[in-house]
């Protein structure tokens, strides 16, 4: 099979345009003075005619040629659409289709042209596209003086004037003057214009054409002056020695392209075969980890052997896809000069944007869905972040407000942050907003952290007047929630009058994770091993001593952790030797408590039927080896209750 | 890098071909199928140029050149219209729009490359 031909491509197109004039013709019947109708036919026509001169269809081309310049008359209003010209042209666009079938009856043709004659009153044969004459090459032995002028708009016009030059010098032994008189004051500037003129001195034995070929596309529009130099005669030979090291110049320049060719050998890739051969890697992952199985289950060596080289293998594939995917913040951030540039303009702010780490890879799907929350960070950055000039001086800060946008890779995942170093978060203004809308009740006591976090509350917004630039309605909710779907994490810290830092930890990549499976209870589930940190017992004792308080101390630190066979609501008795599995999120962590660690599992993510979207506690299902489904633990909400169920037990303690 | 290239063309087969014959000379394509197409794509990532079709529904090429020009960020973009017609007239109209370059249909693979060549200068 190959999709990849265009003459097949054609015949398809082919019979569709012709299928659409046909239709066109059929409603020009009854409204003859349609101009739409005409175009329309036109259109078809013409596109039939270019594309079939293309892919060689020449008889197609040169009989469609009449037609079309028949409707071109009809159109520009020379002649009339009558009901005998459409039925002339229906009776056409017959033989226009055994012409792409390639069984078309020659003497049809003539015989349709000639009624065509008739019935727009036209000659029959119109000439072709008038063939210019070439002008015979006047070869000059001398070569040529040239005083030039592109067009004022050029540059504008994507003329690459550099290119040209260029490939004038190419002509022969050429020396270029510019004149740079015609450049007006600088206040006067369009910066767009093309204000240099050039001389040129092309000796070498360079015919009139070429030159005119270097300029085609400007030729008619630009001044260029040309006149033949004398034939070099004696002086010739003093020149020779003098012009050798520039001849010998494009000789020494050949290898080097080659070099350069093979040093940027790049294949560029259509991002949906990626994402199809990502495909296909993530259903070996799971064969191979049913091999796996089947194997571990067999005492046969051989066997054994060869499946833990298909699972090395399979790992090696995974990970060169991934990093296939792969492309640099770089693209993303430079996105965002614009934006800063653009808000610091509306808001009457100085800002600086600075950014580092733009070489930092991240998933190229992940780099496209992190726009639009990063856009709504920064606006807010720029908009409620930063102060006003006049603000900043006062309390011994620059005039210009910094936002900084980094990116670096931790673990298995990118970390981007933006962090401003504006007026930091006003607590007392939270926590008015979330009294006057009810998010909290009067004087509830809260931490810190329990303070912030309700910006990422649906509907929260502490600008005192909603502005242009963040008051659109889109909350901070909506940012952690596509951060969320994207399986990452937002953390937020602010010093009040020091500035604000938004952290984003994005897994490197959306389709394949290396997960730590898990039982609780007879149910199996997958943690991502990128947010685990360690694994410990739960001796019967300490769970015995533990109930009500889960907290356990983890060198010297208190870490709550949350029995999963509660929030499961598992009936089966728990295993005598239970496990914590310690995760984190940023600096946030949690133990969860299951009945026993099965071991590491690549786990192909399976999103989650629209049914559960709801569910918090779990980001996707996997298949598991033997053809078993484990849900995936999504780390960040559960790190979330068990914080949440920490500071509850503070409280009331 | 290699240079990335928007082709504009209601004609499949005509992208197709097109498509096939820059991406084997080493530029990176992306097709657009109409003019209000061709705009979309050009405002969400500045190509190194632009090769047109002229005639075309739903915004024709002529039309796309000119909102092209109107807008700043593609200032300098070298445009390429492909033209049935070697009349003065549509050539006229197509570079007063703001066009740099055109080829007439029917052309050869190597006369497109060469047309890309000369305009992106390497």
């Amino acid at each position: 099979m190959n999709a990849e031909d265009p003459t097949a491509a054609f015949r398809v197109e082919a019979r569709e345009l012709l299928d659409q004039v046909e239709q066109a013709l059929l409603d020009l019947s009854y409204r003859l003075d349609d101009a739409a109708l005409i175009d329309s036919v036109f259109r078809g026509l013409h596109t039939l005619k270019g594309s079939g001169a293309m892919f060689g269809f020449d008889s197609l081309a040169a009989f469609t040629h009449h037609i079309e310049g028949a409707f071109d008359r009809v159109r520009k209003g020379r002649a009339r659409a009558t009901a005998e010209l459409v039925a002339t042209v229906l009776a056409a666009r017959d033989h226009m289709r055994a012409l792409v079938e390639g069984d078309a009856i020659s003497a049809d043709g003539e015989a349709i042209l000639a009624r065509l004659a008739a019935a727009v009153d036209a000659p029959a044969v119109e000439p072709a596209a008038p063939v210019r004459p070439v002008a015979p090459d006047t070869a000059a032995t001398g070569g040529w003086q040239l005083s030039f002028r592109l067009p004022r708009q050029a540059l504008a016009h994507g003329t690459n004037a550099l290119a040209l030059l260029d490939e004038l010098r190419a002509l022969g032994d050429c020396t270029l003057v510019a004149h740079r008189g015609a450049i007006p004051p600088l206040d006067q500037l369009a910066e767009r214009d093309c204000h240099v003129g050039w001389a040129a001195t092309l000796r070498g034995d360079v015919p009139r054409a070429a030159i005119d070929d270097v300029f085609l596309f400007v030729l008619d529009d630009m001044e260029l002056s040309v006149t033949p130099l004398p034939p070099v005669g004696t002086a010739a030979g003093a020149r020779g020695a003098a012009a050798a090291p520039d001849r010998a110049a494009p000789e020494t320049r050949a290898p080097r392209r080659v070099a350069r060719a093979v040093q940027g050998e790049l294949v560029r890739v259509p991002a949906a075969r990626l994402d199809t051969l990502m495909d296909r890697v993530g259903e070996l992952v799971i064969a191979q980890s049913r091999l796996s199985q089947l194997a571990g289950d067999r005492h046969d060596l051989v066997l054994r052997s060869v499946a833990e080289e298909i699972e090395r293998l399979a790992a090696e594939l995974r990970d060169t896809m991934m990093v296939l995917r792969m492309v640099p913040v770089a693209s993303l951030f430079g996105r965002f000069r614009r934006l800063v540039h653009d808000l610091a303009r509306e808001t009457g702010k100085a800002i600086a944007l600075e950014t580092a780490g733009e070489s930092t890879e991240i998933d190229k799907t992940v780099s496209e869905r992190l726009f639009d929350p990063l856009v709504h960070i920064l606006r807010n950055a720029c908009d409620h972040g930063l102060e006003e000039a006049g603000e900043r001086i006062a309390v011994g800060k620059p005039a210009t407000g910094i936002v900084r946008l980094a990116a670096y890779q931790a673990g298995g995942a990118a970390v981007i942050t933006v962090s401003d170093d504006g007026r930091g978060i006003v607590r007392e203004r939270v926590r008015a907003k979330a009294e006057a809308s009810g998010l909290v009740a009067p004087g509830q006591a809260l931490a810190d952290a329990e303070l912030l976090a309700l910006i990422f509350h649906p509907g929260f917004s502490t600008a005192a007047a909603v502005t242009n630039l963040s008051g659109r309605g889109v909350g901070m909710d909506v940012v952690k929630r596509e951060i969320e779907r994207l399986r990452g994490t937002i953390e937020l810290v602010s010093t009040e009058g020091a500035g604000t830092t938004i952290t984003l930890r994005i897994p490197l990549t959306l389709a394949i994770i290396d997960g730590l499976l898990v039982r609780v209870g007879t149910g199996r589930y997958v943690i991502p091993l990128a947010a685990v940190e360690e694994c410990l017992e739960l001796t019967a004792e300490e769970d015995r001593r533990s109930l009500g308080r889960s907290l356990i101390t983890l060198r010297d630190r208190l870490v709550p952790f949350l029995r999963l066979r509660e929030l499961f609501a598992t009936a089966a008795p728990p295993d005598p030797h239970q496990k914590i599995v310690v995760v984190a999120t940023g600096r946030e962590r949690v133990g969860l408590v299951v009945d026993q660690i099965i071991g590491s599992h690549q786990t192909v993510v399976k999103a989650l039927s629209p049914f559960h979207q709801g569910i918090g506690t779990f980001s996707g299902a996997t298949i598991l080896g033997d053809g078993g489904v484990a849900l995936i633990l999504d780390v960040a909400q559960l790190v979330a209750r068990g914080q949440q169920a920490e500071s509850a037990l503070g409280q009331a303690a | 890098m290699s240079a990335s290239i928007l082709t504009v063309d209601d004609s499949a087969s005509l992208r197709m071909a097109i498509r096939i014959a820059l991406t084997g000379a080493g530029y990176a394509v992306t097709e657009a199928c109409d003019g209000a197409d061709g705009l979309a794509k050009a405002a969400a990532v500045r190509f190194d140029l632009i090769v047109t079709d002229l005639n075309m529904p739903n915004m024709d090429g002529l039309a796309m050149i000119r909102a092209l020009r109107e807008h700043p960020a593609q200032a300098g973009v070298p445009i390429i219209f492909l033209s049935t017609e070697s009349d003065a007239e549509v050539k006229a109209q197509a570079k007063a729009a703001g066009a740099t370059g055109w080829l007439v249909k029917p052309f050869q693979p190597e006369q497109l490359i060469r047309v890309v060549q000369k305009v992106l200068g390497r």
